[in-house]
């Protein structure tokens, strides 16, 4: 999937999720510099493996995030939190 | 689905560290947390005034902390870029907490 990646050095990288780990570190195929492309250290690089602490915003295509999943999700997620409040 | 560096072991790579330097190697070796171990490494230092500077390191260990990007370089790509006309800022570093 197409995503952008906007990293803690203001940088704003684009490209194909190739695969990601449990720290959000990211693997990026077809790799391009949105950042303006004035920053020309990246310059050869098609293939990036991203460190998941260096990430301040991951973006998402629109189309590709159910809401709706991921607000009954997270709702379920806080449930049982609350009861054991009450008792 | 695992992210890991197995295949840009042995491959030509550019890091960027997060004080936003940027180091050229051979990728040697890796551990879970990132540090890794790269060789015949060298450093490009862009500024804005004057001409790309290239530091050899040699063989040289990088702390995972310390690394924000790693990418397999493609020389084809990249001998296509004549390094004394480029004149570009030098990476901000990562800042972990904003201001």
């Amino acid at each position: 999937k197409h995503i952008a990646i906007e990293l803690k050095n203001d940088l704003i990288l684009t490209g194909t999720l190739h695969s990601v780990d449990q720290y959000l570190n990211m693997k990026l195929s077809t790799v391009s510099v949105v950042g303006e492309e004035r920053y020309p250290q990246l310059g050869g690089m098609k293939n990036v493996f991203v460190r998941g602490s260096v990430v301040r915003y991951i973006q998402l295509p629109k189309g590709e995030v159910d809401v709706e999943l991921l607000q009954d999700a997270t709702r379920k997620e806080n449930a049982p939190k609350k009861i054991s409040e009450k008792s | 689905m695992a992210s890991t560096l197995e295949e840009l072991i042995g491959k030509k790579v550019s890091v960027i560290c997060g004080d936003g330097r940027c180091l050229i190697g051979t990728l040697k070796g890796y551990d879970q947390v990132q540090n890794i171990v790269l060789s015949e490494t060298h450093e490009r230092a862009f500024s804005l005034d004057s001409p790309v500077e290239l530091i050899d390191l040699g063989l040289y260990i990088v702390r995972g902390d310390n690394l924000a990007i790693i990418g397999e370089l493609d020389e084809e790509e990249d001998a296509k870029v004549d390094l004394g006309s480029v004149r570009a800022e030098p990476l901000k570093p990562v800042m972990h907490t904003a201001l």
